[in-house]
C-alpha cells in the first residue's frame, strides 16, 4: 500500500517521515502489516554489514506471509515475528534495556504501531526528535475515551463507539504523546441521544 | 548598561590561588543577605572597573547551587588575552566591593537524561563542579572525564576525585593519556546525555565523534564562552541612536556600543546565546563573523551580526541600534 498524505491538522498531530538507513551502533526496527515495505525500500541502499547489526520486530497483522520471508531475506543479526503488539512487547522493552547510545531506531507501518513504540523508545531515553517514522497500510487510528480512559484500537469511523464504556465518541486530531493515541470525546454530551450519522473517515 | 540581566551588589569574601594558572574567587551579598538560586551549569557576567575600561567577563558558577549564602567562580589568567583575567588575578582582593549580573544558564543539565556523561578540558570543569553538587544532592547518575596539562595544573582534579569517588577519571597530556572517546561513547546505556566543555577542538571531537557514531543531536551539550577578537578598528552608523561610533582594535563591537551610551543587550558576551543579535541595516565591506549562534546562512546573508565577538571590515556599517 502506498503511503497516505495526512491533511493539514493541529500541532500535536504527529506527522510521519521516510525511513533512511542512519550511522549507528545497532538498529532497532519495529514495524506492522505494510510497515515492513518501508523497511525492504530501506534495504535498497544498504549492505549486508548494515544488516548485521539490525534487529526487526515484526508484526505482520492481516498481511499474514506476504512480507515476512522476504524480510527474513535481509539477513538482520535478529529477526522476531509476532502475532500483536502486546505479545511484541516484553521483546521491545528488551532491546531497548540492551542497546546502547548510537542504536537507531525506525518504526514504520500503522500510527497504533509506532506511537506505542516510541513511547516505549522515549522512555528508554531516546529523544523523540530522534526516532524515524514512516507511515504506510491503514489509517485506522488507536483512539483514548476521555471519560471511561479505555482505549478502543482500529477506529475506522467518527463517531464511533467507545468499545470500553460504549459512548459514541468524537474523534479528535488531539494526539498524546506518553498514551500513543488520540482523544475520544463524548459527540452527544449537549444532546444526548442526537448522534450524526457514521462515516468511514479511516481504512 | 542596563541591557544584562539584574546586577547584584557584591564583596569579595575570598581570593584563593589554587595553581600557577587559576584563583578562585567567592562573592557574598553586599550588605548581607542570600543570592539568587541557580542551576548547575550557570555563569555571572563580573563587571571590572578596569581604570576607564568596564571589563565584563562570564565566569561559570562552580560552588554548590543550594547554597545561597555565596557564589564561587574560577579564573584561569590569560596573559594574552584583553585583560579581563589579568584584572581579576592582580586587582580583585579580599574585601572589595564588586557587580556581577544574575546567573544565567546557557549549559543546563537536561534532567530526562538517565545519565549525564562529563567531558572536561582544562578550565571546562567550572561549570561541571556545580553540575556534580546538583545531581549528587538528587542522586543522579553521572561520570566525569577530565583531561588536564599536567597533575598540578589539574584544577580540583584531586579533590574532585576525593569527593565523587569512582565518577571520575583525569587524564594527563603529560602523560600521554587521552580520554578514549569511541569506547567511551560506545559503551553508554540508552537514555545518557554528553556534556562536554573546554577547548574549541575538543568540543567539535566530541559533537563529530558522537554524530558519527549515531547519537541524537539532542543528546550532545557543548559549552564554549569566546573571548572577543582583535582586530583593525573599524567605524559603525548606529541607525536608531543616530550615533557614530568607533570600535577599537582591542574592543568588542559590544563595548563600543556600550560605551556610546546604547543600550544593547547580551547575556553571555561570548558569541553563544543569541541576545546580542543585531539587524545590519546596511554595509559596504565584509563580516568578521566568529559567534557560534549565527547559521551558515545567516552570516553569508549579511542582514544579522553578533556584536560581542564579530567584527567588520570596510567602509560602511549600518545597525539598527
Amino acid at each position: 500500500m502506498s503511503k497516505t498524505e495526512f491533511p493539514p491538522s493541529i500541532t500535536s498531530r504527529p506527522v510521519y517521515g521516510e525511513l533512511e538507513a542512519r550511522s549507528g551502533s545497532g538498529h532497532l526496527m519495529i514495524a506492522d502489516a505494510e510497515g515492513a515495505e518501508a523497511i525492504l525500500d530501506l534495504a535498497k541502499s544498504t549492505d549486508a554489514a548494515f544488516w548485521a547489526k539490525a534487529h526487526i520486530i515484526y508484526i505482520p497483522k492481516k498481511t499474514g506471509t506476504k512480507f515476512s520471508s522476504q524480510l527474513e531475506e535481509l539477513g538482520a543479526g535478529q529477526y522476531y515475528a509476532g502475532p500483536s503488539y502486546e505479545a511484541a512487547q516484553s521483546r521491545i522493552r528488551r532491546a531497548l534495556q540492551d542497546c546502547h547510545m548510537g542504536t537507531q531506531v525506525y518504526l514504520s507501518g500503522t500510527e497504533s504501531l509506532m506511537g506505542q513504540a516510541m513511547a516505549e523508545a522515549t522512555a528508554a531515553g531516546i529523544p523523540h526528535t530522534a526516532i524515524q517514522t514512516e507511515h504506510r497500510g491503514s489509517t485506522a487510528r488507536r483512539m483514548q475515551c476521555v471519560h471511561c480512559k479505555g482505549i478502543t484500537e482500529d477506529v475506522t469511523t467518527d463517531p464511533f463507539e467507545c468499545s470500553h464504556c460504549g459512548l459514541s465518541l468524537f474523534v479528535r486530531d488531539h494526539y498524546s504523546r506518553r498514551l500513543a493515541a488520540f482523544q475520544g470525546v463524548r459527540v452527544d454530551a449537549e444532546d444526548p441521544g442526537n448522534i450524526p450519522e457514521k462515516v468511514e473517515l479511516f481504512k | 548598561m542596563s541591557a544584562g540581566t539584574a546586577k547584584l551588589n557584591v564583596t569579595v569574601a575570598e581570593v584563593k590561588p589554587i595553581n600557577d594558572l587559576v584563583t578562585r574567587f567567592k562573592f557574598v551579598r553586599t550588605g548581607g543577605g542570600d543570592l539568587p538560586t541557580f542551576s548547575g551549569g550557570a555563569h555571572t557576567v563580573v563587571e571590572m572597573q578596569d581604570g576607564g575600561i568596564t571589563r565584563l567577563n562570564a565566569y561559570s558558577l562552580m560552588s554548590n547551587p543550594a547554597d545561597r549564602g555565596a557564589y564561587t567562580i574560577s579564573v584561569r589568567r590569560d596573559d594574552q588575552g584583553r585583560g579581563g583575567s589579568r584584572f581579576m588575578h592582580s586587582q580583585v582582593k579580599e574585601g572589595m566591593e564588586m557587580v556581577i549580573s544574575n546567573p544565567v544558564n546557557l549549559f543546563s543539565l537536561d534532567l530526562r537524561a538517565k545519565k549525564h556523561l562529563m567531558l572536561a578540558g582544562g578550565i571546562g570543569i567550572t561549570p561541571f563542579m556545580a553540575q556534580m553538587h546538583q545531581l549528587s544532592m538528587m542522586d543522579g547518575n553521572f561520570e566525569l572525564h577530565y583531561s588536564v596539562r599536567t597533575a598540578s595544573l589539574g584544577t580540583y582534579a584531586k579533590e574532585l576525585s576525593e569527593r565523587y569517588p569512582g565518577k571520575v577519571h583525569i587524564y594527563h597530556d603529560d602523560q600521554k593519556e587521552a580520554i578514549d572517546l569511541k569506547t567511551l561513547l560506545a559503551n553508554q546505556p540508552l537514555g545518557t546525555h554528553v556534556y562536554v566543555c573546554g577547548p574549541k577542538g575538543m568540543i567539535n571531537w566530541v559533537h563529530s565523534t558522537a554524530g558519527e557514531m549515531g547519537w541524537p543531536r539532542e543528546a550532545v551539550h557543548s559549552e564554549e564562552f569566546l573571548a572577543p577578537a582583535s582586530g583593525k578598528p573599524f567605524e559603525v552608523k548606529c541607525a536608531v541612536s543616530n550615533k557614530i561610533v568607533q570600535v577599537g582594535e582591542h574592543q568588542s563591537l559590544l563595548e563600543a556600543l556600550e560605551a556610546a551610551g546604547i543600550d544593547a543587550p547580551y547575556l553571555c558576551r561570548g558569541g553563544a546565546c543569541g541576545q546580542c543579535e543585531t539587524n545590519v541595516i546596511g554595509y559596504d565591506g565584509k563580516f568578521l563573523h566568529y559567534d557560534h549562534w549565527l547559521t551558515d546562512e545567516q552570516k553569508a546573508g549579511g542582514k544579522h551580526i553578533m556584536p560581542c565577538v564579530s567584527r567588520f571590515e570596510g567602509k560602511t556599517l549600518v545597525l539598527d541600534r
